[in-house]
């Protein structure tokens, strides 16, 4: 399942990801690609949004709860025109608006402020429950992380979610079974993972998170009931497509990184 | 005061759709009538303040204005998190009503004493605090929480307290109400302190003393003007209030004073729990008593503090 080929585009979301790592020389690689694919297809094929009006009404609300993957997250809002891709080349940069995690304060497009895990949940539950109210039939996709599912929040999220049954809420979990000191087996082991969520109240279905068309046939079968949340339980490899860096924690978040890493990166990239 | 804090709640929010009531883990039949009359805006979610927090955040973040009502150690220690990064940095409109803030659960132990509430709210950018005195003071600030931008932190009371105050007009937020004014004393308070401070200016003025008193029913954004203006005409500041005295009101009063010259020509004490955790039982009252939070307490340390003053720039009577 994880052994999937990539495409020209998903290669050239990861160089721009790879350019935007060169400026700041720092990064969460691994979870940028990692990601890439499940922002790719969300924004390529199932969210409804407008950059032209980013807070419009009748948009899908989308929230990167694992703000740390924010690379991917940027990839995919420059390539959509939210800013002009020349704000990439001042990630992390005191004049820039992308920092290391999710302003949305500062980046248009982005839903909520993250970072610290275990928030992105409970606040979509709340936008999801909002939608409700106001009869929209905006949805509701909260991208989370494995081991951001340590977190009780989200457990608390997930619990209410399912009480009130939100069939506009998705939770999706970038599930690349490492977390930064080792795997979540070994630092906290989350299987039975998709009973978990099951047993929350959630309808769940399991795909190849780096499998272009199984993503956009997974997400386009949403809601997967039409009186529960949805969890889609994406099985990622941290790191997906630089070979040296797949599930190699000294990627998961890089710093001082050099021209000759980005060079092997991209050379990487290539071959993938 | 609770009753009368969710009881507006509930009268807001039937001419005002955006209102929305989040709740915990309630006493039976809480806002029973809102729950039957405006069902798809009320909320019990259980005993998960974290994801209380962020659903309120996720409401408000969709133009809802979002009460959300639990006990107040829940709301300021459990999801400070939450407070501080889906509430504070989205600087989104919900209102945290907190039960028993202060000693109220004096009974219950230290786990439900909210004596750092306020030190904690304070240091958090975009917070507004609110401590009402009396119910009355609650009904006429719930009002004005409607169209206020941002967070705002409630401070409520145990409630049948008396009522204190006077004022008949809107409330304004970040404005301190003047209670007493003129004299060599000026006692600063805000919440049920506003109480003790009433009483001890009597037992001063029996004594011929004459004290000011100062009510902060916000505490922040704090009123420095306020609080300036009557610290120029008084000798002696107490700053009396139901909470550590580290960080709060006093510790607000302080950090003012100290960077002003007011204190060259005055003296300034701060008058609350000391930095423990209570370790006894009882009742509300008397906990405050113990710790110097009542009208002979507070009486004898303004005494003490005049006598005190710096005499070589004594002011004139």
């Amino acid at each position: 399942m994880t052994t999937t080929r990539l495409d020209e585009r998903s290669k050239d979301l990861r160089r721009v990801i790879v350019r935007t790592l060169q400026k700041a020389r720092r990064g969460h690689v691994g979870a940028a690609f990692s990601l890439i694919e499940i922002f790719r297809v969300l924004y390529d094929d199932v969210l409804r949004f407008n950059p032209q009006d980013p807070k419009w009404k009748g948009r899908d609300r989308c929230i990167l709860s694992k703000g740390h993957g924010c690379l991917a997250l940027y990839a995919l809002l420059a390539d959509k025109g939210y800013f002009p891709p020349a704000e990439l080349d001042k990630f992390c940069a005191p004049d820039g608006i992308l920092g290391g995690h999710p302003d949305a304060g500062k980046v248009p497009g982005v839903e909520a402020s993250t970072g610290a895990l275990g928030h992105g949940l409970p606040i979509g539950v709340g936008i999801a429950l909002s939608q409700r109210i106001v009869k929209s039939d905006s949805r509701v996709f909260v991208v989370l992380g494995d081991g951001e599912c340590n977190e009780g929040s989200v457990w608390e999220a997930a619990m209410c979610a399912g009480k009130h049954g939100l069939s506009n809420l998705t939770a999706i979990v970038d599930y690349n079974k490492h977390q930064s000191y080792a795997s979540t087996k070994e630092v906290q082991d989350l299987e039975p993972f998709a009973d978990k969520w099951r047993s929350f109240g959630f309808a769940v279905r399991e795909v190849d998170g780096h499998d272009v068309p199984a993503l956009r046939a997974t997400l386009g079968a949403l809601p997967f009931a039409a009186d529960k949340p949805s969890a889609v339980i994406a099985h990622t490899v941290k790191g997906k497509g630089a070979h040296f860096a797949e599930n190699n924690m000294k990627w998961h978040h890089k710093n001082k990184v050099t021209d000759q890493e980005v060079e092997a990166l991209l050379a990487a990239i290539g071959e993938a | 005061m609770r009753e009368n804090c969710l009881k507006t709640v509930y009268e807001l929010a039937k001419t005002d759709e955006r209102i929305v009531f989040v709740g915990s883990d309630l006493g039976v039949g809480v806002l029973a009538e809102f729950k039957k009359e405006m069902p798809a805006r009320f909320f019990m979610e259980g005993v998960a303040e974290q994801n209380l927090v962020g659903v309120a955040a996720g409401l408000a973040m969709e133009g809802h204005v979002v009460y959300l009502n639990t006990i107040a150690t829940f709301l300021s220690r459990r999801c400070y998190e939450q407070v501080a990064v889906d509430l504070c940095l989205h600087n989104v409109n919900v209102r945290l009503i907190a039960n028993g803030g202060g000693v109220v659960y004096a009974p219950l132990g230290p786990t439900h004493l909210a004596t750092e509430d306020i030190a904690i709210m304070r240091a958090l950018p975009n917070m507004a605090i609110v401590a009402p005195a009396d119910a009355k003071e609650m009904i006429r600030f719930m009002h004005a929480s409607v169209d206020h931008q941002g967070p705002i932190y409630i401070r409520v009371a145990k409630g049948h307290d008396p009522v204190v105050t006077t004022d008949t007009g809107p409330f304004v937020i970040g404005k301190a109400v003047p209670m007493r004014t003129g004299g060599e004393v000026l006692l600063v308070t805000t919440g049920v302190g506003l109480q003790v401070c009433l009483a001890a200016a009597d037992q001063l003025a029996a004594g011929g003393v004459k004290a000011a008193v100062l009510h902060f029913p916000t505490i922040k954004p704090f009123d420095t003007e306020a609080l300036h203006a009557h610290a120029e005409g008084a000798a002696a500041i107490v700053a009396v209030e139901e909470h550590t005295i580290i960080g709060g009101l006093g510790g607000a009063c302080a950090e003012y004073l100290a960077e002003t010259d007011l204190l060259a020509s005055r003296r300034f004490k701060r008058v609350g729990i000391p930095d423990v955790f209570p370790s006894v039982y009882g009742d509300q009252a008397g906990m405050m008593r113990k710790y110097g939070i009542s009208a002979e307490a507070v009486a004898a340390t303004a005494t003490t503090l005049l006598a005190a003053r710096p005499k070589a720039v004594r002011i004139a009577a």
